[in-house]
């Protein structure tokens, strides 16, 4: 009696399925991939979780879907290899709809080629080459929270235009700092400044002072950082103790907030540097800011806010046209502007680019800062338009096709 | 005038910063000479030691006011007693095996300090600023030295001599390294050997935890800081011969100023030159520069 019961209950459930359009057995499975334990998870990892987890409490609360949702996470240790590995154990096995997070470019390009082979969908928030868009780019990721090209271009421009003509690179030697100095290069010269030198240091380094004195007698206004995390953090300081600052000013061409956190102000004031977010902008993301606060214990940084932002476009899109199908909801996601506290008016181009109004921010003087976390002056907001590569500039075959 | 293609004034600069690179690596190796030198163990948790030294300066000044000078005498002490404990429980029992052994149990012991303490901090670390004596510098002519690096050089020349003069001209080194070459006889004298053993990988240990302080003002203090430096000071200790104490100390300061050189011809070597001096060095002089050839 029960089994036929069962078996009823089964049939109407496959009919009324198949009658609406599907979610594969009724669950969407979000994967969190991302640097648990490395170099990146300050900016990233743990707090990707908890912004995921918010995310999806707060879709279940508000819009009280049919579906159920779980999230899955792992941790990928910044090698393309395991992370390789780990999303085709969750797109073939585990039956996972998305991957997101996906910092460090290795990873992001290893996953996203994989979930085109299987037909999933990628959302990238932590990695930050324009290669995802570019080159590597395909029509089932979502590169959302920022580019080389978007904090370069905006750090670089600004501090040009406001007189910083004579600059300076210290680059981390490996692919991508080379990439962020081409694009900031670039950018100092088209508004008119010069690049009096470079110097290319091993990665990762621990000692800087000796590039940091050859910056010094270089003549430069400006020494533009090309590298990330603990390099950035030790070339900061260091500078600060060669007495290079505050005579020759410093600008962050990949900076998080975690990073000026770690530093403090006194080290950091007045740099200039571009995010995609900043917690105290304004009262919808003070108010989330601080939800995620009481749970991590540390103010987000973009590319938790961005996670937060593109897994709930994501479960918004599946809820509207109700299915998973990969093609269907990456048509929906792209058909629907971005409007949260993370972005107003965002759209996804054809080439997977979110783009979204960046934030020139200034760090204030320790005077300056009231609160705990208030650290930036908020100096210009770069429109969406502006902020990202153009798509003429695109090596994207999917825009080139048209 | 210039050398090198460089001016004087930028060679000057650059063999000064050489200079005091190579005095962290000379305290750094200093310990780890001294505890291969007596005991035998390749101390693969020295760089750990060396981040927990800093950490300790940290934290102690965040939770209980503790300053940079308290610091700089605490810090070694607490990581010496840890030091001891690690001897008397684990290392102990694997001194008649294989070295292999000995660097296995210290390299899972680094990782695991590791990892706890980036749990707990994450891995951008915090600033730790230098004492208000040493904050600021004078103006060199051909360059800008702050205080706190010169300091730096001062204390490390200073640790490097007095273990060096402890260990090869004093009564108590003499005993030390009997102690080590010949352990049955130097006992039946009715010397405490074990004692004595576990004593000098105390203060090995503790020498990286005085480095560690030492380095506190001028790099971020993080997790990882000890691992990114122990392959050059490892390195470094190849090359001057695997447990010879001046040795340890002068190739230090050797191969500091090289590699300042190094960044200032060509930077992107920086990271190898001293790793091509250690092949050179092996293929030439197997046992080091300053080791006794077998």
């Amino acid at each position: 009696m029960k089994l036929k019961k069962l078996a009823l209950a089964a049939a109407t459930t496959a009919a009324l399925a198949s009658a609406h359009a599907q979610i594969s057995d009724n669950v969407v499975r979000i994967g969190v991939l991302t640097d648990l334990s490395g170099v990146y998870s300050d900016v990233s990892g743990k707090g990707t979780v908890v912004a995921t987890q918010m995310a999806i409490d707060d879709f279940i609360a508000r819009d009280k879907p049919s579906f159920r949702i779980e999230m899955v996470s792992a941790d990928h240790q910044n090698k393309g290899d395991i992370a390789a590995n780990k999303a085709r154990e969750w797109f073939e096995r585990d039956r996972v709809d998305v991957a997101s997070e996906l910092v460090t470019t290795s990873v992001a390009l290893a996953v996203q080629k994989i979930a085109k082979e299987k037909n999933r969908i990628a959302l990238v928030s932590g990695a930050a080459s324009t290669r995802v868009t570019n080159e590597d780019c395909n029509d089932v990721t979502v590169h959302w929270t920022y580019d080389t090209y978007a904090v370069a271009n905006g750090t670089a421009k600004a501090v040009t235009k406001t007189g910083g003509k004579k600059w300076f690179f210290l680059t981390a030697d490996y692919a991508f700092g080379h990439s962020l100095e081409t694009d900031a290069s670039a950018v100092v010269k088209a508004n008119g400044g010069e690049v009096l030198g470079t110097v290319r240091h091993p990665f990762p380094g621990s000692d800087f002072s000796s590039f940091l004195l050859k910056a010094q007698g270089s003549g430069a206004q400006i020494i533009g950082l090309a590298n990330a995390g603990g390099d950035t953090i030790n070339s900061i300081k260091q500078a600060a103790e060669f007495g290079v600052t505050p005579k020759q000013s410093l600008a962050g061409l990949l900076m998080f907030i975690t990073d000026v956190h770690s530093l403090g102000l006194k080290v950091t004031q007045n740099m200039y540097l571009t995010e995609g977010f900043y917690w105290n902008l304004n009262d919808e993301t003070r108010a989330w800011s601080k939800r995620f606060f009481d749970v991590h214990k540390r103010m987000p940084t973009m590319v938790q806010a961005g996670q937060y932002s593109s897994v709930m476009h994501y479960l918004k899109a599946v809820k509207a046209i109700g299915t998973d199908d990969t093609a269907k909801v990456m048509t929906q996601m792209k058909k629907t502007p971005v409007n949260d506290f993370f972005a107003k008016g965002g759209t996804i181009r054809d080439d997977g680019r979110m783009v979204h109004d960046m934030y020139l921010l200034q760090v204030k003087k320790p005077a300056e800062s009231t609160t705990p976390w208030d650290y930036y002056h908020v100096r210009a907001t770069i429109p969406a338009a502006e902020a990202f590569q153009p798509l003429s500039a695109s090596k994207c075959p999917l825009v080139a096709k048209k | 005038m210039t050398l090198f293609g460089v001016s004087t004034q930028a060679l000057f600069g650059q063999l000064l910063l050489g200079l005091i690179n190579g005095s962290f690596y000379a305290v750094l190796s200093l310990g780890l000479a001294v505890i291969f030198g007596l005991l035998n163990i390749i101390n693969f948790s020295h760089g750990a030691l060396y981040m927990i030294g800093a950490f300790i300066a940290l934290l102690g000044l965040e939770f209980l006011g503790m300053n940079y000078w308290v610091a700089l005498a605490v810090a070694p002490l607490v990581v010496g007693l840890l030091g001891v404990v690690i001897e008397r429980t684990m290392l102990r029992h694997l001194y008649k095996l294989d070295h292999l052994y000995g660097l296995l149990l210290t390299f899972g012991l680094a990782l695991i300090a590791e990892g706890v303490f980036r749990y707990f901090f994450g891995v951008s670390g915090e600033s730790y600023s230098p004492p208000e004596a040493l904050q600021g510098g004078v103006d060199l002519g051909f360059m800008f030295m702050p205080l706190y690096r010169g300091w730096v050089v001062v204390a490390s020349l200073t640790a490097c001599v007095a273990t060096w003069y402890v260990i090869e001209k004093t009564p108590l080194g003499a005993t030390l390294r009997a102690a080590t070459e010949r352990p049955q006889l130097v006992q039946a004298l009715g010397i405490n050997v074990p004692v004595l053993i576990t004593a000098t990988y105390g203060v090995g240990v503790a020498l990286a935890a005085f480095a560690g302080v030492l380095a506190a003002p001028i790099m971020q203090v993080n997790p990882v800081m000890g691992s990114n430096l122990i392959i050059v000071v490892f390195a470094v200790v190849v090359i001057g011969g695997m447990g010879s104490i001046a040795g340890s100390i002068v190739t230090g300061l050797a191969l500091g100023l090289i590699e300042g050189l190094c960044k200032l011809l060509y930077a992107e070597a920086s990271a190898v030159v001293i790793f091509v001096i250690m092949i050179i060095v092996l293929l030439v002089r197997p046992a080091g520069l300053f080791g006794k050839q077998a």
